[in-house]
């Protein structure tokens, strides 16, 4: 009994790391994604019944690819309607193209990185890039999807099935854009990844300030595209930005949940292998041509985490990256960021001067960071009645609860000040 | 495939002042040339619309497409053409003269019922 109850977890795992290499090859075998995610759990479901039984095949992902094919074939047959509809025979000549070879990790061929583009196709909505890359690519279930995003299951179906019917309606192909065209489509691609991260690194609200199980997902969804796309440098600086944010999330939350700032952390408790990999990373990132977003983000992130306090972070250089950020894509939130480092670099006045000539911006409105940094600069420089109101501000705004209690504390700390604060 | 690209004039002035007429020529022998055009017609200006619905007594209802807000963007032109896919039809909308200047253009799939 025991020995099957193994073999069914092992029988997941397999499923949950074959599932987007089975249903990419599936896809590019029928040009439909409904069709390969049924083929797909069907040929799951009757590994689940045969497994257990007869044994794990020697090769797990050519089964699975073998009997969901045959489950789409004879489908197809008895449906010669729907066989048309997908104009099958038209296409079967591209589709006979040889497959890449399979690689050490599995047995089937790897051929997400078609299907990465596909659900970050632009024609799409952004939350359904998201949505869609996480239930195809991550292996999610939809209320898996769901729970992640905080929204109703019946929500996220239904974004699900918009999404897919968008693909095969307005037939979105299931390709990898051409040179020409990679820089313009890869971008999208990355956004999807990194938005994931940030919803597993920050969540946006709830009871809980992390989810890392999203965190972790989106890096591994990132070492894919390293592995598929290895010339990409900001393919690099993604997955190295992921690493060097990530390697904080144990110190990031105090024994109670609440939230530890950077200044705070157990600088001990950050992962010294992931913040390795990814200096690495940032090196391959910044190096044999103009940097990129990511790139350039990732090489802050690895200097917060190479400096052994706050004092001694190097914090001219930090400034320095920000200005390149600010240069690549203008945004207040990096400029935020950048008075906050500049307040650091040169004094609190300095920092505030830069934070107040943003008070006018619409998309810092409604941003909690804003009030929060602005709070932090006035407490800093002893105006307590205008850092409480700024705290206040902040407070109001926050969404998640250990952001909140994290918010209450500093607010009251500014009518007791704390003399070791000072 | 075949997918409408509905041409709508910027907010600012009409489109087919704003574009080069040559760029159109250029344009439209193009489509031609690599044989996907399936059909298209520009249309007159706006003022010269007229709208009919027919109320629930089958009586018959004319109107001009009237008021014209400023701010309207007004469709101007429509082609039709037969491509593979999706990113195919795109390229060939952002190609278009009618994107350019404020204007825009909608690709959508044309609908197409099984005997």
């Amino acid at each position: 009994m025991d020995e099957q109850a193994g073999a069914t977890s092992s029988v997941e795992s397999i499923f949950r790391e074959e599932h987007g290499r089975l249903l990419a090859s599936l896809v590019r075998r029928f040009g439909d994604l409904d069709l390969a995610e049924e083929v797909a759990s069907e040929a799951i479901e009757a590994a689940l019944v045969h497994w257990p039984v007869d044994g794990v095949p020697s090769k797990p992902g050519a089964w699975l690819l073998t009997t969901a094919r045959r489950r789409a074939v004879d489908r197809l047959r008895r449906d010669q309607a729907y066989a048309a509809r997908l104009a099958v025979l038209q296409v079967e000549v591209e589709r006979a193209a040889p497959a890449p070879p399979a690689d050490a990790d599995s047995d089937l061929p790897d051929e997400r990185l078609q299907l990465f583009f596909t659900c970050a196709h632009p024609a799409l909505p952004a939350d359904d890039r998201v949505a869609l890359t996480l239930r195809c690519l991550g292996g999610l279930t939809t209320p898996e999807v769901a729970r992640a995003f905080l929204v109703p299951s019946a929500t996220m179906a239904q974004r699900i099935v918009r999404a897919k019917k968008k693909i095969r309606e307005a037939r979105i192909p299931f390709r990898v854009p051409g040179a020409d065209e990679l820089p313009e489509r890869l971008p999208g691609v990355l956004q999807v990844v990194y938005s994931i991260f940030n919803e597993g690194y920050a969540a946006s609200s709830g009871p809980d300030l992390q989810r890392p199980g999203l965190a972790e997902e989106a890096i591994r969804l990132a070492r894919i595209l390293r592995r598929l796309l290895p010339a990409e440098r900001e393919v690099a600086g993604l997955l190295g930005l992921m690493l060097l944010v990530h390697a904080r999330c144990d110190a990031r939350t105090g024994p109670a949940g609440e939230l530890v700032l950077l200044d705070d952390q157990d600088r001990g408790r950050w992962d010294r292998a992931m913040i390795d990999e990814g200096r690495n990373l940032v090196l391959v990132a910044l190096t044999g041509g103009p940097p990129g977003l990511y790139g350039v983000q990732a090489a802050i992130a690895a200097l917060h985490d190479e400096a052994a306090d706050v004092a001694t972070t190097d914090w001219p250089q930090i400034v320095a990256l920000y200005d390149v950020l600010l240069s690549l894509a203008p945004s207040p939130v990096v400029a935020l960021n950048r008075a906050a480092a500049v307040a650091m670099r040169d004094g609190p006045e300095a920092g505030l001067a830069l934070l107040d000539e943003l008070a006018g911006e619409p998309r810092l409105r409604g941003h909690h960071p804003y009030p929060a940094a602005r709070a932090d600069l006035l407490q800093r420089l002893g105006r307590f009645p205008e850092a409480a109101a700024a705290y206040q501000e902040a407070l109001d705004l926050a969404g998640t609860e250990p952001d909140q209690a994290h918010l209450r504390r500093r607010l009251q700390a500014t009518t007791t000040p704390d003399p070791a604060d000072t | 495939m075949k997918y409408m690209l509905l041409i709508y004039s910027g907010a600012t002035a009409d489109a087919a002042d704003q574009c080069v007429f040559e760029d159109w020529v250029v344009y439209d022998k193009t489509l031609k040339e690599a044989g996907i055009l399936v059909g298209g017609h520009s249309l007159k200006d706006l003022t010269t619309a007229t709208t009919v619905r027919v109320g629930p007594e089958g009586d018959r209802i004319v109107t001009t497409d009237g008021p014209f807000a400023e701010t309207r963007e007004v469709l101007g032109g429509y082609i039709v053409i037969d491509v593979p896919d999706l990113d195919v039809a795109l390229d060939w909308a952002v190609r278009c003269p009618g994107a350019r200047d404020g204007g825009s253009v909608v690709v959508r799939p044309i609908a197409e019922f099984e005997d």
